[in-house]
């Protein structure tokens, strides 16, 4: 029968192209605007690196102000970047299975026989850890030693559309390219990678791409490089060299330890607390003791990287997906009890109540698939619409440009969502024109 | 094959009760042709919805082949109406979108039955009624006499056990009119009961007896003969024309 009801419900959508186009359309519509939002909060909200919020975890030291909060609206939160000197001291811990200490750059990159432009590129400098306490997968090579932090070393890990601008793509370790006109060898290739919220530092947005460019923190001092992220302090100081800037009390490294148990957490909190303890004793800072191991989960919720606006956002996709679903409702009971006549002539021919409900359910089923298909379409459009309107630099690789990566999940919650939603819209009018007498129709037929 | 006793049907609305049906009782035989006739708002089409289980009844009892219908869930009445009752109606009530053969499909289709045997009867029915070539014309293709005889076919179709036919010929010409009285009682011949409301004295006259319905209740009725008795009578009075003439 389930073949039946589908030819019946094609020829009374075909019926009437103008309302079946408009029921369509309606559905369409709210399901677009859900997947948009979906997929743009759950880029926003995941936490995609889940897997290790066990172990990782952000670094934090509230040697802030000693009058003022660093947060005025989430009082006692520390500060969510360290000083320069905090971060060499605590980086020198050997409790954690893996530390990271990093901030963002930006550098010329170019080759010695100028085959390609030079071009500015965003840079990470950080640690070796960087790469195995965030899962990062390489597509050639691989992280630098260890000494080669410290050394500095001139060493260099690429994102995969660098060695394909520079190196067509080939594997290219063991290659020279240069940075701010300092020569570096290129020791590993990093492949595609794309965690959304680039949780590990929210400074530039939580949509940011990956670096395309890594160097070894060491290169800070030697090449005296200023972040590009923020960097803020709260002392008067007086800094005439890059050594001042180094010394000083502003925030702008990044860090990050893997713990691998809990003992492990206890033992390198309590190492954090003692030397902070010290500072304080050595009249350093002013604050009560508030150093923290944050897990990605509760570093997304403190950086506000989902904010309310998004979950709001996300509420107002879905009132409007009811609303073109309650005028989708209001259409098929206006569609279906103007065909009430032919549904009084099938009761007369042994059609039953539960009969006549399903073939009315598989029409509202045609149309919330075709609705559901066109939304998705329309959803992807509405993204690369999104896309388009935020990206003001045609070679920006960052930011929005990661909205443009519909993520099937969202989708398949989005679709299924909706014609869950559909078909329970379309319960109502399909039991209501069930449950008309035959007879009333008949006679005025 | 239908025994109604006591029926009473009641339309009730905030402000009046109408009793559309007063304690109705009715026995119709097998092979049976009863014309139902009377005033309009007599009561004639609440009977016939009663009767071909399109409607619920107050109280009183109906016997359909034997089987107490009073009782039965929805499910039940509609296999009921969809493999014992064939319906025709003044207005044809043929589904517009849908060509002759698939209109003569529809009841087979609730019933169902394979393709195969459902082409099988769909295509006799056709030939029954003089509309095989016609089988993929739309209805609005079709003269109304045409559209009748197709909606006859409709019922013939699944074989039913007796026909009910509202008005059958009240929107067709005269000629038309004996066309389908014509096809009713060579349908009636082959042994299907058929209970046909009309308001043509003409018509009624045809039918092995007539119920007259005033007010909701039967005032006047012939007595039924069994069929042997009509035979004879044919034979001492003539033969009733049973001709049948394809469009």
């Amino acid at each position: 029968m389930f073949g039946y009801y589908l030819k019946l419900a094609s020829r009374n959508l075909r019926r009437n192209p103008g309302l079946t186009a408009l029921m369509i359309g309606a559905v369409a519509l709210g399901i677009a605007v859900c997947v948009m939002t979906l997929t743009m909060y759950r880029a926003l909200s995941g936490n995609p690196i889940w897997w290790k919020n066990d172990v990782l975890y952000a670094v934090t030291m509230d040697f802030w102000d000693p009058t003022e909060e660093y947060f005025d609206s989430k009082p006692g939160v520390p500060p969510w970047q360290l000083t320069y000197r905090d971060a060499l001291a605590v980086f020198a811990s050997d409790i954690p299975k893996r530390k990271v200490i990093m901030h963002k750059a930006v550098g010329t990159l170019s080759l010695e026989d100028r085959q390609a432009r030079p071009e500015r590129v965003t840079t990470r400098v950080t640690t070796t850890d960087f790469f195995g306490a965030f899962d990062v997968p390489f597509q050639y090579g691989g992280t630098w030693a260890p000494s080669a932090d410290t050394g500095p070393e001139p060493v260099m890990v690429i994102s995969r559309a660098m060695n394909e601008k520079y190196f067509g793509g080939r594997n290219s370790v063991g290659e020279r390219i240069r940075w701010n006109d300092n020569e570096f060898r290129i020791v590993g290739v990093r492949d595609h990678w794309m965690p959304l919220p680039s949780f590990y530092d929210v400074n530039n947005g939580s949509l940011e791409e990956p670096e395309d460019v890594y160097i070894p923190f060491g290169w800070n001092a030697a090449l005296e490089i200023y972040s590009a992220g923020n960097t803020q302090g709260w002392k008067a100081e007086e800094i005439n060299s890059y050594r001042d800037f180094l010394n000083s009390e502003n925030i702008w490294i990044q860090m990050w330890v893997e713990l691998p148990d809990e003992n492990a957490r206890r033992r390198f909190q309590d190492f954090l607390d003692n030397y902070a303890q010290e500072q304080k004793q050595a009249g350093r800072y002013g604050r009560p003791l508030n150093n923290r191991l944050t897990p990605v989960d509760q570093w997304l919720v403190d950086n506000d990287v989902v904010g309310n606006d998004d979950r709001v956002l996300v509420g107002l996709a879905f009132a409007f997906l009811a609303v073109c679903l309650l005028n989708t409702v209001g259409l098929l009971l206006a569609k279906f009890l103007n065909g009430a006549a032919m549904t009084g002539v099938r009761r007369a021919l042994g059609a039953s109540r539960r009969q006549v409900f399903m073939q009315h359910l598989v029409e509202v089923g045609v149309v919330s698939s075709i609705g559901a298909a066109l939304g998705l379409a329309l959803g992807g459009l509405m993204l690369m619409g999104l896309r388009a309107l935020y990206t003001v630099d045609p070679t920006d690789q960052g930011g929005t440009q990661a909205l443009a990566q519909v993520d099937m999940t969202s989708v398949a919650t989005a679709l299924a969502l909706a014609f869950v939603a559909t078909i329970a819209a379309g319960l109502y009018p399909a039991w209501r024109i069930g449950r008309i007498p035959p007879a009333t129709y008949l006679k005025a037929q | 094959m239908l025994e109604m006793n006591g029926i009473s049907k009641i339309y009730r609305t905030d402000l009046i009760e109408t009793h559309a049906l007063r304690n109705f009782s009715l026995k119709v035989g097998d092979g049976e042709f009863v014309a139902v006739t009377g005033p309009s708002g007599s009561g004639k089409t609440t009977f016939m919805n009663v009767a071909g289980l399109l409607e619920s009844f107050d109280t009183g009892s109906y016997k359909l082949d034997g089987a107490d219908v009073s009782r039965l869930s929805d499910e039940q009445r509609s296999r009921l109406r969809n493999e014992k009752i064939g319906f025709i109606f003044q207005s044809f009530n043929l589904i517009p979108d849908l060509d002759i053969y698939d209109n003569v499909d529809v009841p087979l289709r609730y019933r169902r039955l394979a393709a195969k045997d459902r082409d099988q009867r769909i295509k006799s029915a056709l030939e029954v009624v003089g509309l095989s070539s016609r089988m993929h014309h739309m209805p609005s293709q079709l003269s109304g006499g045409q559209q009748q005889r197709a909606a006859i076919a409709r019922a013939l179709a699944g074989d039913p056990r007796f026909l009910l036919a509202d008005e059958p010929t009240g929107n067709v010409d005269s000629l038309m009119a004996r066309q389908v009285m014509d096809l009713l009682e060579q349908i009636n011949e082959m042994g299907t009961t058929i209970i046909m409301v009309t308001h043509d004295p003409e018509l009624a006259r045809r039918a092995h007896r007539n119920v007259h319905i005033v007010d909701g209740q039967i005032s006047d009725f012939r007595p039924y003969e069994p069929r042997a008795e009509i035979e004879a009578a044919a034979v001492a009075h003539g033969p009733a024309p049973m001709t049948m003439t394809p469009a």
